[in-house]
């Protein structure tokens, strides 16, 4: 079973059609499968759904999915700083289901682990919980909220092995983690790909499972939304 | 006098105790970290998936993938670790964060939180925040006392689109701090900036609360 694939183009092959719906890592610009995004642009895929916390930036991430006109709809929990994404939202091109960051990582994470829809407090009592079920748990009341099983999980992460299993970076792994399980097949772009047995077993973060097809993005050039620092004198 | 943001901060930041793990919303609650009192261990998580944010980072040491929740480059301390978003708002699901602080656009005398948007205007999405105001043990919120128009922000009901009902415990102002007990009691003037007056703070909040 060979899961390499020399490039994005290639590891999405046969993968993608019109209407699809896509889970996708990344929080900001941190940690976003930007090869994969590119293959995606490239392929003319339209009317995508896809599941992602936020929707890039202009021309950066995501955004240039939405520069292209290839995103129906949105499920994010925050989409600010993208103004060809405010501006398709405001003329009603753009569809978009706010859901809550928490709400969302577990729709992921539930989608792929088997589970239909699960009860949170999160969003009780306000927009969000709209024509959704409620249930009272020992006096406190929970609204139903979907899991999302994707046809597709795009996501990012650092090393990989040759046979999948896959380790993250710091906070690089955010939703990478999540959106890897939620979708029918996940192909994964990594910095590094190394030989099976370099990785210690006790600290794979992605085990192999998940992981269908894998290819190497490197050289990356990550992007910084806001770069904040200090001074080497301050105390 | 009035307190300023970085009182107001420092006023949220006695709130603290020792060993307790906090989320800090963006704005002046992200100024509560540079109040922590000295000797006391409080661990600041990162919805994204942190916990034991260290400061902002040396100019040279700045690394893409080591951001917090808005965004900003920051650096890690000996203590941190590193999860998926799903682990980290199951830890704030599940009650397992001691304390938020959180902006707020407007209050209400039962408790009621709006922050996250509002009609008519670009909506952003509400982030992590709905999460955190049903998830975390105590929510406090600090905000001006009055918008920008004048207008109170501690009301009888809330007018913009709600982020979570019955959630806040405590109000910090820059004119004074309101606390309740518990999510069945109506909150009490407990504090008052220097030189502020009970009667300025009346005359300012719509809202009924005790004194």
């Amino acid at each position: 079973m060979q899961k390499i694939y020399p490039n994005a183009e290639a590891a999405l092959e046969g993968l993608l059609f019109d209407g699809m719906t896509i889970a996708a890592g990344g929080f900001g610009l941190c940690g976003i499968p930007e090869r994969l995004i590119d293959a995606l642009v490239a392929s003319g895929v339209r009317d995508l759904t896809i599941a992602s916390n936020n929707a890039g930036i202009d021309n950066e991430g995501l955004g240039k999915l939405l520069r292209t006109r290839q995103v129906k709809k949105m499920i994010s929990s925050y989409v600010g700083e993208n103004k060809e994404f405010e501006r398709q939202y405001l003329a009603g091109e753009l569809e978009v289901e706010f859901c809550p960051q928490g709400t969302l990582a577990e729709r992921m994470r539930a989608g792929g682990a088997g589970i239909p829809g699960f009860y949170t407090k999160t969003g009780v009592g306000t927009q969000v919980a709209e024509g959704k079920e409620v249930k009272n748990f020992d006096g406190e009341d929970y609204i139903l909220e979907r899991g999302i099983r994707a046809d597709l999980s795009i996501i990012k992460g650092w090393k990989a092995d040759e046979s999948g299993n896959l380790v993250f970076r710091k906070t690089a792994r955010n939703f990478n983690q999540p959106a890897a399980t939620s979708g029918k097949i996940c192909v994964a772009e990594v910095e590094e790909i190394v030989p099976v047995g370099s990785l210690e077993p006790d600290c794979i973060h992605l085990p192999s499972i998940y992981v269908k097809r894998l290819i190497s993005g490197a050289p990356y050039d990550k992007k910084i939304e806001f770069t904040t620092t200090r001074e080497r004198t301050a105390a | 006098m009035a307190w300023d943001r970085n009182q107001m901060a420092a006023r949220a930041a006695k709130e603290l105790r020792d060993g307790y793990y906090v989320n800090l919303g963006i704005g002046i609650p992200t100024l509560v970290a540079n109040n922590v009192p000295e000797g006391m261990t409080v661990t600041l998580q990162s919805e994204n998936g942190m916990l034991g944010i260290g400061p902002f980072p040396y100019p040279d040491e700045v690394d893409a993938d080591l951001i917090n929740a808005g965004k900003q480059t920051i650096s890690e301390l000996p203590q941190t670790s590193y999860f998926s978003s799903s682990d980290s708002f199951a830890m704030i699901r599940g009650g397992h964060i001691d304390l938020a602080v959180l902006g707020g656009m407007e209050v209400s005398q039962d408790g009621d939180l709006a922050n996250w948007m509002v009609p008519g205007k670009m909506i952003k999405g509400m982030g992590g925040a709905m999460d955190l105001v049903a998830g975390v043990k105590k929510i406090i919120v600090v905000m001006e006392h009055v918008s920008k128009n004048g207008d109170p922000k501690f009301i009888p009901e809330c007018t913009l689109p709600l982020t979570g009902k019955n959630v806040v415990d405590m109000i910090i102002t820059d004119l004074c701090v309101f606390q309740r007990p518990d999510h069945d009691s109506p909150f009490k003037l407990i504090e008052l900036a220097p030189d502020v007056t009970a009667e300025e703070v009346r005359s300012k909040t719509t809202a009924s609360f005790v004194e």
